[in-house]
């Protein structure tokens, strides 16, 4: 269209114009869908409206269906501790397994591992939620929890009755989920370096190492911020698998072993029953919460990869 | 080519049919779908022009369509409260099973048996141990673990939830008073699974665990079920009888609106509940009132028959004839839908 407009010598005819307002029309439906949720959402919270402060809902950590009481803070938490734990723990692998593929693996092993990684892209999230209550659950309570405890007891991330639900179990399910979004974002990132960066820092007398760490990553990096964002989108939606493993008890705690809930699993538990009008509003009331967290993330990510463009920009 | 155009040509006569059939929409609880999906489809045997749709998208959900008049019958496990009520006037609950709710454990314990008071202090996080002296003097000869208690709740909401804290109140003042009665509750401790293969999962998985499903549910799977202690003084063991016998010991109020936990009688089971099906006291369309009212009462007449394999306690007798009654008084457009002598077909 600019370039089309920009032109002096063509006039816009009628077909132009059309097409124009079809391409138009078609980005703004992606500001119209968003609209209507918030919208949708928004009627839906009427009845608590002017019965509960915003802020109030936001800072509170009572969650009381039968006196109406209501209060997002343990779900909003519980949201955002298993979202970074599964983001700290599937980030370095899935760098590691970018930098493996792109840089050492040999041509053969190439094919094999992205099938391998595509499918873990594929695999519905209520059959990883089954294996983390079958599998994960009972390893974490019986070898993983007894031993991060025994080492690591002085923390207070690792004390308490060990379960095995809880935030560790549904952040390690998460970050499963989450490997393929962040490694074959980052594979594809990696694919995009120029080969005369890398060819530049051996003939330097970089090693293979240090070529990598000086010339590839930094170049890398902006790529890498977004393919994370990615797999946090993700994890902060993630319903079914979490659900299954996290404990579903409202409750702020600072352990890793302890239980908690997430945003979108209270939602989908409650929603479907959930018969007088201020639950109902309250459910809406989160869902636009988990809506706003999503955005700030989303915005404060942005933030950082332009920092980082501008950064790496600079020095190179 | 030809063929295609000949099976093009007979798909479109099949939906010219079709649409001569009629086509009743439901929408609500899913505790009942199995038993309502064998229904729907046995009727469409004996009464080819009737078809239904149900959305099992949960009680909430159904006293809303209701409400909204967006679907011909509603379905709900719990009665529809009075506030609700008032926002739908007109509503009529038919009741059309039964079922109950089953305490299961994990702990080699052959038969636990649980008074009142001992399940409502486990369940507010007073008793912990399975030793504990009140669960021993329950269980007089058997030997309980040295071993916590893991409590296990359902997450989600669920009628379930709301015939065990309807129960609990029931018998424990400070239930009633601490938390209350609802399909989500705010549990004073436990752990919470989604729906019943949720919570059986966790109990399953974990040692020392106590939680509560479906009795349907418990028996498909043959969870060990605890006897509890009813209003009787009694001990009884969940069955479909138990639980029929608790809905033929209850005063039955007109509108069916009533909460059977803790009923009288000796066989009574005392977490059992009706399931329901809302329908407008006054339709606008005669003709769909008439097939939703002939099919609801083919449903607890001889619909019954098809409860019990599927593991639902049918109705007591009394309650059919209660039920005929409140189907006599339905109408639409001001006009009785049946008339005269009660089972014209």
């Amino acid at each position: 269209m600019d370039a089309l407009s920009a032109s002096p010598h063509r006039p816009r005819n009628l077909g132009d114009r059309l097409w124009g307002a079809g391409l138009v029309a078609l980005g703004g439906a992606v500001a119209v869908v968003a609209g209507v949720i918030v919208l949708a959402l928004g009627r839906l919270t009427t009845p608590l409206v002017g019965r509960v402060h915003l802020l109030e809902f936001i800072k509170g950590q009572d969650w009381d269906p039968v006196a109406s009481s209501f209060g997002a803070l343990p779900f909003i938490y519980g949201t955002l501790v298993t979202s970074l734990l599964a983001i700290a723990v599937a980030l370095p692998i899935s760098v590691g397994l970018a930098i493996f593929m792109v840089e050492i693996a040999p041509g053969r092993l190439r094919p094999v591992v992205s099938f391998l990684i595509e499918t873990l892209a594929a695999i519905p999230s209520v059959v990883y939620g089954l294996w983390g209550l079958f599998v994960l659950v009972p390893w974490l309570r019986e070898s993983v929890e007894p031993a991060l405890a025994g080492a690591f007891g002085f923390l207070p991330l690792f004390q308490g009755p060990q379960i095995g639900l809880g935030f560790l179990a549904a952040g390690l399910i998460l970050a499963v989920m989450i490997l393929p979004t962040i490694a074959s974002v980052t594979i594809e990132v990696l694919k995009t370096v120029p080969v005369t960066l890398r060819e530049a820092a051996l003939v330097l007398g970089a090693t293979r190492w240090e070529a990598i760490r000086l010339a590839v990553l930094p170049h890398a990096r902006a790529g890498m911020l977004g393919a994370t964002l990615l797999g946090l989108g993700r994890a902060l939606g993630e319903t079914m698998a979490v659900t299954m493993v996290i404990g579903n008890t409202p409750e702020i705690r600072t352990s890793l072993f302890a239980t908690g809930y997430t945003l979108p699993a209270v939602i989908a538990n409650e929603f479907a029953e959930a018969t007088s009008g201020e639950h109902v509003a309250a459910l809406a009331g989160l869902a636009l919460v988990l809506f706003g967290l999503s955005i700030l993330l989303n915005a404060v990510a942005r933030l950082l990869v332009q920092a980082v463009k501008a950064a790496t920009g600079s020095v190179g | 080519m030809k063929r295609l155009i000949l099976a093009a040509a007979l798909a479109l006569a099949g939906t010219a049919s079709a649409a001569d059939k009629l086509l009743l929409n439901g929408a609500g609880a899913t505790f009942p779908f199995p038993l309502y999906s064998k229904w729907f489809s046995e009727y469409n045997k004996l009464h080819p022009e009737y078809q239904f749709n149900y959305q099992s998208i949960g009680s909430g959900g159904g006293i809303q369509q209701v409400t909204n008049r967006t679907v011909d019958f509603g379905a709900s496990d719990a009665p529809m409260k009075d506030a609700q009520l008032a926002a739908a006037p007109g509503t009529v609950h038919i009741p059309t099973v039964l079922g109950a709710v089953v305490v299961t454990y994990h702990a080699a314990i052959d038969t636990l048996r649980l008074s009142p008071d001992a399940l409502a202090a486990i369940y507010l996080g007073k008793i912990t141990k399975w030793n504990d002296a009140a669960l021993a003097k329950l269980n007089p000869g058997v030997k309980l673990p040295d071993a916590s208690i893991n409590v296990v709740h359902r997450s989600d909401g669920s009628g379930t939830t709301n015939i065990f804290t309807d129960y609990l109140s029931k018998v424990s003042a400070e239930w009633k008073t601490r938390v209350g009665a609802s399909t989500s509750v705010k549990w004073p401790v436990g752990l919470g699974g989604k729906g019943n293969e949720g919570v059986t999962g966790l109990v399953k998985q974990t040692p020392g665990a106590i939680g509560y499903v479906e009795l349907a549910y418990a028996k498909q799977n043959q969870l060990p079920m605890a006897e509890l202690r009813n209003k009787d003084g009694l001990w009884v063991k969940p069955t479909m009888e138990g639980t029929s016998v608790a809905a033929a010991g209850i005063v039955m109020p007109d509108d069916f609106r009533v909460s059977i936990t803790d009923a009288a009688g000796k066989d009574a089971y005392p977490m059992a509940s009706f399931t329901y099906l809302l329908v407008p006291q006054d339709q606008q369309d005669p003709v769909r009132a008439r097939a939703l009212v002939e099919f609801i009462w083919w449903a607890v007449h001889d619909g019954q028959k098809y409860a019990a394999p599927l593991d639902y306690a049918p109705l007591p007798k009394a309650v059919v004839r209660q039920v005929e009654a409140k189907l006599k008084t339905l109408t639409a457009k001001g006009q009785h839908i049946l008339v005269g002598s009660a089972n014209r077909k």
